[in-house]
This record gives structure tokens, C-alpha cells and sequence, in this order.
């Protein structure tokens, strides 16, 4: 099993806007992803096989899931828009995230936005990165890493410390200066994915000033 | 007009909408996703932006011809239209939705009247401009050339 090849991974974007869910996937497929795009939180849940029984809600947080138990499709990671009417992107990081069988695949959230309690919110909620619009090429490069992660982890019932496991390109420490402008992000990789949020970065998130 | 000035007229009105504030970066952003195997990106994602920003805008005017206007709404829409023209890089026009914003925030109906006004206006501009460059693109594939960058 050596490292997959980035056209085996298949991106889930999800925006309600017809322009962006052409831009995001025209730079998904240059950097050589699959793509599936959806314009709206629950046509993404759906797609992930994971199907809210509205009537029938004993418990409001743990939706039905199909009787597959898995996803339909294999989705490596889930691309969204934070502002969508109906299902948030937040909405949508918190349905997956507390979804036993969805809760692995990484999250990132895009938004025209520069709130740093939204960026907050949804890093804390579990988001791997919290992307500004509009996005860029660059921006993508840093969707690798979480996604290599994924790959591996279908093998392990256990967290391993990935940081030991994969040379990921985004170093600690590094900032490209000219993400100040851009976008707030955090540095590194969370390696405790079963540990209960808030994950504390107080240093870790540059905002555009 | 010969293939090497056309070449060269495209050139001098592409930067002349960058110098005017009409176009910002992110518009070529959007020329470096086109290639060979995606040769028509550029023009079908800003026909794309032409579609949805005509049926916002005819939602806002329709908005502010009310007895009592939704200023929620009304924002919400503008805020589509800021980000569809952020994403194209329409740079004036996504200015005004920034202001119009205030507008609607302010519930101001006089100034949200003549915000739309100004975005209707800076809108066509645009429109009229990039559909210019994209004729003069084809009169140099039609004449056997290519596109400078």
C-alpha cells in the first residue's frame, strides 16, 4: 500500500451558489481530485448516506443512517460553504461530525467571511481548515495531508499519532506571509481526533486585519 | 486588423480593465484554471455570474418596489451578489454590494434604491466589457491564433 495517487481521492463540495460550486470544482479537478459537487447541506448527507428521518426523531442529534451503515460513496472530504440557506456549513461539520460513521472524514469550511468567532466555532467543532472565498489553488494543497490521513486510518480501529505516521508537508511554525491577507488558518495537524472539542489554539489563527 | 494586433489590442483592453478597477486578481485566477482540455472555463463560469446576478438584481428591484420592504431578504441577496462578483473578480461591483450592504443593515430604503441603481449600472459596464474582450478572444481563435496571456 503505498501513497494513493490524488485522483483516488473523491472531494464532496457543497455550495449554494452555482458560480463557486464551478470554480471550487474546476480547481479540485486541476489538482486531480474527484469531485462531486451538491448545492445544499442535506443533498450532501444524502450523498453521504446518511438519512435524517424527520419524522421519526427520537433524538435530534443521532439521525437514522442508512441500512448500508456506511457511506454509498467513498468521500475522502467534505468541502463546504459556511452561508447557505436551510443546513449551514456549521450545521453540516456538526451532523457529520457526530455521526459515528462520518465523523472520521475531514471537514473544511469556506466562507466570504472574516469572522474570527464563525473561524473559531468551526475549528473548534472539528473543521480541519477554515478557508476564505474566494479560494485558491494554494489553498488546496493544504487538503492533502487530512485527506492521506483518512486513507490510512480505514486500517486502524485505534488513533494512531499521525505525526510520527506521514511526513506532512505543512509544517509547524510555517506561515507563507502572504496568508495574512488570505485566510485564517490553523498550523499543523490535530492529531487526537477522538478527544471532545475545544481543541485550545489560542496562537494558531491569523486574521485578516 | 491582423492577428498580431488583434493579439495586441486584447492585451491593452485586458489591462485597461485591471487599471480601471473594473477586474481585480481574482480574475486571473480564473484565466490560469483554463487550459486546452477546459478552454471555455473563462466564459462559461462569467456567463454563469451574468444569469445569476441579472435574476438578483430584477429580485432586488422587485424587493424595493414594496409597501414594506425585507431588508433581511433584500441583504441576503446582495450578499449573493457579492460573493458570485468576488468570485469572478468584478471588483466594482462587489465594492457597491459591500455598501449596499450597509444599506440594508441600516434599513435605509433611500439608499439602498440608489445603491441598486449604481450596482445595475456597474454591472452592465462590466458585462459590456468582459462580452468585448471575449469577442476580440474569438476574432483571434477565428483569424488561427492563440490567446496571449
Amino acid at each position: 500500500m503505498g501513497m494513493a495517487a490524488d485522483s483516488e481521492f473523491h472531494v464532496l463540495a457543497v455550495d449554494d451558489s452555482i458560480i463557486d460550486r464551478k470554480l471550487i470544482e474546476r480547481l479540485l479537478k486541476t489538482s486531480s481530485y474527484q469531485v462531486t459537487t451538491v448545492d445544499s447541506g442535506s443533498k450532501a448527507l444524502e450523498f453521504l448516506g446518511l438519512h435524517e428521518d424527520l419524522h421519526d426523531r427520537i433524538d435530534q442529534n443521532t439521525p437514522s443512517v442508512s441500512p448500508n451503515n456506511h457511506q454509498e460513496v467513498e468521500v475522502n472530504l467534505v468541502i463546504t460553504d459556511y452561508c447557505m440557506p436551510g443546513m449551514t456549513g456549521y450545521d453540516l461539520l456538526k451532523k457529520i461530525k457526530e455521526s459515528s460513521s462520518l465523523k472520521n472524514i475531514p471537514v473544511v469550511i469556506m466562507s466570504s467571511e472574516n469572522v474570527p468567532s464563525r473561524i473559531s466555532r468551526c475549528l473548534e467543532e472539528g473543521a480541519e481548515e477554515f478557508f476564505l472565498k474566494p479560494v485558491r489553488l494554494s489553498d488546496l494543497n493544504k487538503l492533502r495531508p487530512h485527506m492521506l490521513k483518512t486513507k490510512s486510518k480505514d486500517h486502524c480501529k485505534e488513533q494512531v499519532d499521525e505525526k510520527t505516521a506521514f511526513p506532512s508537508p505543512k509544517q509547524e511554525g510555517k506561515e507563507e506571509s502572504n496568508n495574512n491577507k488570505r485566510k485564517a488558518t490553523e498550523e499543523g495537524v490535530s492529531p487526537e481526533r477522538t478527544r471532545p472539542r475545544p481543541r485550545p489554539r489560542p496562537n494558531g489563527i491569523t486574521t485578516m486585519v | 486588423m491582423g492577428l498580431v494586433q488583434l493579439q495586441r489590442q486584447l492585451v491593452d483592453y485586458r489591462t485597461s480593465l485591471y487599471d480601471e478597477g473594473f477586474l481585480d486578481e481574482q480574475f486571473t485566477q480564473l484565466q490560469e484554471l483554463q487550459d486546452e482540455n477546459n478552454p471555455d472555463f473563462v466564459v462559461e463560469v462569467v456567463s454563469l455570474f451574468f444569469e445569476d446576478s441579472e435574476r438578483l438584481l430584477n429580485e432586488l428591484s422587485k424587493a424595493l418596489e414594496q409597501q414594506i420592504i425585507d431588508f433581511k431578504r433584500m441583504d441576503a441577496r446582495v450578499h449573493q451578489l457579492k460573493g458570485s462578483s468576488s468570485s469572478i473578480g468584478a471588483q466594482r461591483v462587489r465594492q457597491l454590494c459591500i455598501v449596499f450592504r450597509n444599506y440594508c443593515e441600516a434599513q435605509n430604503r433611500e439608499g439602498c434604491q440608489k445603491c441598486l441603481q449604481q450596482v445595475k449600472h456597474e454591472y452592465s459596464i462590466v458585462k459590456t466589457k468582459l462580452e468585448s474582450m471575449f469577442q476580440l478572444e474569438q476574432q483571434i481563435l477565428n483569424a488561427g491564433g492563440s490567446i496571449p496571456v
